[in-house]
């Protein structure tokens, strides 16, 4: 039991500073939530620490097999901490200039950061479910927050209705899986299944509905109806947050259900998710090219982004997983930038989301133009920046397990996709700007936004490091 | 200091890519200053490669100053150098071309003149890293990096139609590399290596072979450009700056033919066997429907843009004549001929065509115009200039003496090796190609002015004169004395011909 609490202590840590904070911004007189903000970086710095020291040498598997903590928890949980601090930070600049500041925005990202932390290391499908209600419950309010427009109620209401359709969706699996299997513990799961006992035709059911849940949360085709509205409704913030750090711990979902729940059925999940993966790609690519707001733009092209990251789970091997880690891992960085970019070029009153915007950027400030083109170019998968690398990562990986035509079709589509990256770079380098005024944002703002888009540049130039991290998650 | 174990091929690649770089921060506003450092930048590099050129053995068939580091450790991909006699030629014209296309826009650029030479000087890294790397995944990188520079140079600095020019020849060469990755992976799956020498020797079986090859094709077919995907060249021709046309014509397009050389023969030789006839009769296609497109065009640049196609026509069919003549005659005689005169044709083609528009670059300078009907009688006004052009006019229609000829020749000797009628058709170019190029350099330089405005126009001036003189003298040297080409590929020429001539099936 003491090791069992010891390899809980990362998220008690979380757990015990988001309290405090909760605590400390009740009593806060301050307009702008200095200490609130300041805290919460603090409690995700503290957080990182503790992930990083108390990471174990080999998997651990405790409380009675729910919870698990092995390298990929590890990683997925040190990735979460350091893209929410950066999240936070955007978002902070964001919530000032727009006067939407409230201590609330930070405390639910703590929270719901701990939702994704337990959903990186459940190992039973019942905490896999608790870690995913608390992060989309914060999710719903954080949507909701800017609650005088009318769009962000809608997208929060949609988001809440279809959200709690999917969680349905999910229990329904897992209920039945319990009935066929008798447990909800992977292990059990797995040597039940494999015992040859049971009927698999309700196992297959049940994982159906398991996998439609999952398609849900992460924005999947055809079950991703939600996504643009939510990331056009939400404010800029809120979107940000949505389309980054949770996207890790859904992956996490994603893998521990599939590999370590319902590995027996490879087979099975295989041909279903290879269904999700091209319609979402086609979804995806096809329709964001008749977009003409960008976070709706970037909402579809993360339904794309979602196919992509399936085809490295489809391949079903250890790399594969590695590869669509490492797929949604620069997925976070490259939309963080992109986000950033948004809030950057966006004025009081004024929200730069209008593909427009970024007319004539080239002119207006050559530097902020150079970064957008990098994220830009990423995102499309052209070399040499750390797009093109997840792209050929999970592809790599798809084609050693044999799905060749699979392959070939989502290149195809990654062609389409190319399209409407390649307008906005048109837009910001070809076109003459609405407007000359000069680019209004503080000077750490500058900074961090600088080197977000220059790291996208750096690790595509040496992306070794990062690819050694995401395989050594899935060698032990 | 020890010139043995200088990583020239990196250097080769990374000044010109710094150098770009440090053009942005020298900045606009020291316009002079940027213009002479990027010509010194291109200079340096062009020394580099006459050093490179110097050094080389002619009499070793394999990969020379080879330089080899571990870029991507845990897929072993390797930041892998080396040139072989196939490369060098065409490191030497992306040298030369880079000094031409610097000096071109001396005083005609005259917005973001720094942004303008960075994007050169870089796209001269990369298309260098392209003939050097061995590493099939760093290839990648360079064949895909490259298009961005040059996606922004026709963007920015193009013609009115620049936008659409620019998006369509991106999405046209993205859409053939993007396969060519998916060859690549599942040569990675079978053969446990990105080495594009380990790659060659592997053997695969001729299904396999055949959609490699088609894959391969897609990418190398699309950018050199054959009929029938060729139709982003005559777009993005027109619509790009000068210097960007130059680097089009002269260097991207050989990089498709260059591919062919490295990956499609050699990798799938059993299945370039069996699509012999096609490429064949495409290449002819290409040869005599694209002359006859080129005779109709009333746009000077449309016209020398599809005169590359038809020339490139004969690239393609030099390297498919000698799989029709293993077929029917089993045995190598007269292949290296059709092969050497595809890369002596592709070399040549980058001097001409990279005057053709320079020429066509002079004219639009002064009237702003492409179009033939506005000219007539620059003879007039422009003795000096309409001397140069005559020149490459001729040589691009392949008149002996010229660069021209002897790779048009090469291969139409080989051609008729395999079949009569195949050299017949090939050799129809003669005639169309005089019969375009000519009829266009009558309408524009003789006859009477049209516009009042030719008869004012000013000669070329000295920097013009010393760009088309560089490019006389080597059209001129080429076309009497092409030894020394053909020395420093022939051995490498031999030994790929022996590669593809053994079946790679088990």
């Amino acid at each position: 039991m003491r090791t069992d609490l010891i390899l809980l202590i990362p998220e008690i840590t979380l757990l015990v500073m988001a309290c405090l904070v909760l605590v400390v911004d009740a009593f806060s007189k301050d307009p702008l939530h200095k200490v609130t903000y300041w805290m919460a970086q603090l409690s995700l710095l503290l957080t990182f620490i503790t992930v990083i020291y108390y990471s174990p040498d080999y998997s651990y598997i405790a409380f009675n097999g729910s919870f698990v903590s092995d390298m990929m928890s590890v990683l997925l949980k040190a990735f979460i901490c350091a893209i929410t601090i950066v999240v936070f930070f955007y978002s902070y600049e964001y919530l000032k200039e727009n006067e939407l500041l409230k201590g609330e925005y930070f405390i639910l990202g703590l929270f719901a950061v701990l939702g994704m932390m337990v959903m990186s290391s459940a190992y039973h499908l019942l905490s896999i479910y608790l870690g995913l209600e608390l992060l989309s419950l914060s999710l719903y309010a954080m949507v909701a927050m800017q609650r005088e427009s009318t769009f962000a109620t809608e997208a929060a209401i949609k988001y809440f209705v279809l959200g709690a359709l999917a969680s349905g969706m999910l229990l329904y699996g897992i209920s039945m899986i319990y009935g066929v299997t008798g447990s909800l513990q992977f292990t059990d799961i797995v040597d039940t299944i494999n015992s040859g006992t049971i009927d698999k035709v309700y196992l297959v059911y049940g994982m159906i509905f398991l996998i439609v849940g999952m398609a849900f949360k992460l924005g999947a085709a055809p079950f991703h109806m939600w996504v643009p509205d939510v990331y056009q409704g939400a404010p800029t913030s809120v979107t940000l947050f949505i389309s980054s750090a949770p996207k890790l711990a859904a992956f996490a979902m994603a893998v521990r259900i599939l590999s370590d729940g319902l590995s027996p059925l490879i087979e099975d999940w295989q041909s279903i998710l290879s269904v999700l993966a091209i319609l979402s790609m086609a979804v995806g690519n096809i329709i964001a090219i008749a977009q003409t707001n960008i976070k709706r733009m970037l909402a579809y092209s993360t339904i794309a982004h979602v196919g992509y990251l399936f085809l490295g789970l489809i391949a079903g091997t250890a790399s594969g997983f590695a590869g669509s880690m490492f797929y949604i891992i620069s997925y976070a960085f490259m939309s963080m930038g992109t986000f950033g970019m948004i809030i950057l070029l966006g004025r009081y009153d004024l929200e730069a989301d209008s593909l427009d915007d970024f007319k004539g950027l080239f002119l207006r400030n050559r530097w902020f133009a150079f970064i957008m083109l990098c994220l830009m170019f990423s995102m499309a998968g052209v070399p040499p920046f750390l797009g093109f690398w997840s792209k050929w990562f999970v592809l790599k990986e798809l084609i050693a397990s044999g799905f060749i035509e699979l392959a070939a079709i989502s290149v195809f589509f990654s062609i389409i996709g190319v399209y409407y990256y390649l307008r906005i770079v048109k837009l910001m380098y070809f076109d003459e700007p609405e407007t000359m005024s000069a680019i209004k944002a503080t000077q750490q703002m500058r900074v961090v936004l600088t080197i977000n888009g220059i790291l996208i540049l750096l690790i595509g130039l040496a992306p070794n490091s990062l690819m050694h991290i995401c395989l050594s998650a899935f060698s032990g | 200091m020890n010139l043995d174990n200088l990583p020239i091929l990196s250097i080769l690649i990374w000044l010109p890519i710094l150098g770009g770089v440090w053009s942005l921060i020298i900045g606009d506003q020291e316009e002079r200053v940027v213009k002479r450092f990027s010509f010194l930048i291109s200079f340096v590099t062009f020394l580099l490669s006459v050093l490179l050129y110097y050094q080389f053995d002619n009499s070793f068939s394999g990969m020379q100053f080879i330089e080899e580091l571990y870029w991507i450790e845990s897929f072993s991909i390797k930041y892998h150098l080396g040139v072989d006699g196939i490369a060098l030629p065409l490191i030497m014209l992306t040298t030369f071309t880079t000094i031409l296309v610097v000096m071109a826009a001396w005083e005609v650029i005259d917005k973001n003149i720094s942004y303008y030479m960075c994007a050169f000087l870089i796209l001269t890294g990369l298309m260098n890293g392209v003939f050097v790397a061995l590493d099939s995944i760093l290839f990648y990188v360079f064949w895909e990096s490259m298009l961005i520079p040059m996606f922004l140079i026709i963007g920015i600095w193009g013609g009115p139609n620049r936008v659409y020019a620019t998006i369509k020849f991106f999405l046209y060469t993205f859409f053939g590399s993007v396969f060519m990755l998916v060859a690549l992976l599942y040569l990675y799956s079978i053969t446990d290596s990105f080495n594009i020498q380990v790659l060659q020797e592997a053997s695969i079986g001729l299904t396999a072979q055949k959609l490699i090859f088609i894959a391969f094709f897609l990418a190398f077919a699309v950018k050199i450009p054959m009929w029938p995907v060729h139709t982003w060249l005559p777009d993005a021709h027109v619509e790009a700056p000068t210097g960007g046309s130059v680097v089009l014509a002269a260097i991207m397009l050989k990089m498709g033919g260059y591919g062919f050389l490295r990956f499609s023969l050699p990798i799938a030789p059993d299945a370039s066997l069996f699509f012999a006839d096609a490429m064949i009769a495409l290449s002819l296609i290409a040869i005599v429907y694209i002359g006859f497109v080129a005779l109709v065009q009333e746009d000077m640049k449309k016209l020398i843009a599809y005169s590359s196609i038809s020339h490139m026509g004969f690239v393609t069919l030099g390297f498919f004549i000698p799989f029709g003549i293993f077929a029917a005659t089993n045995s190598n005689a007269g292949a290296v001929m059709g092969m050497e005169g595809a890369m002596m044709q592709m070399i040549s083609h980058g001097f001409i065509s990279a005057a053709m528009f320079l020429c066509v670059g002079v004219m639009y300078d002064r009237l702003h115009s492409r179009m033939i009907k506005d000219y007539g009688g620059v003879v007039n006004s422009m003795p000096y200039f309409a001397a140069f052009m005559m020149l490459f006019a001729m040589a691009n229609s392949g008149l002996p003496g010229t660069s021209g000829f002897v790779g048009e020749f090469l291969v139409i000797l080989s051609s008729f090796k395999l079949s009569f009628w195949i050299a017949f058709t090939a050799a129809l170019t003669l005639i169309l190609g005089a019969a375009y190029t000519l009829w266009m350099y009558k309408r524009v330089v003789f006859g009477e002015a049209i516009r009042e405005e030719v008869l004012e126009l000013k000669d070329i001036d000295a920097r013009e004169t010393f760009i088309l003189f560089l490019l006389a003298s080597v059209v001129l040297l080429f076309g009497i004395w092409p030894a020394p080409l053909f020395d420093v590929m022939h051995v490498s020429i031999e030994q790929l011909i022996q590669h593809i001539s053994q079946t790679k099936i088990l």
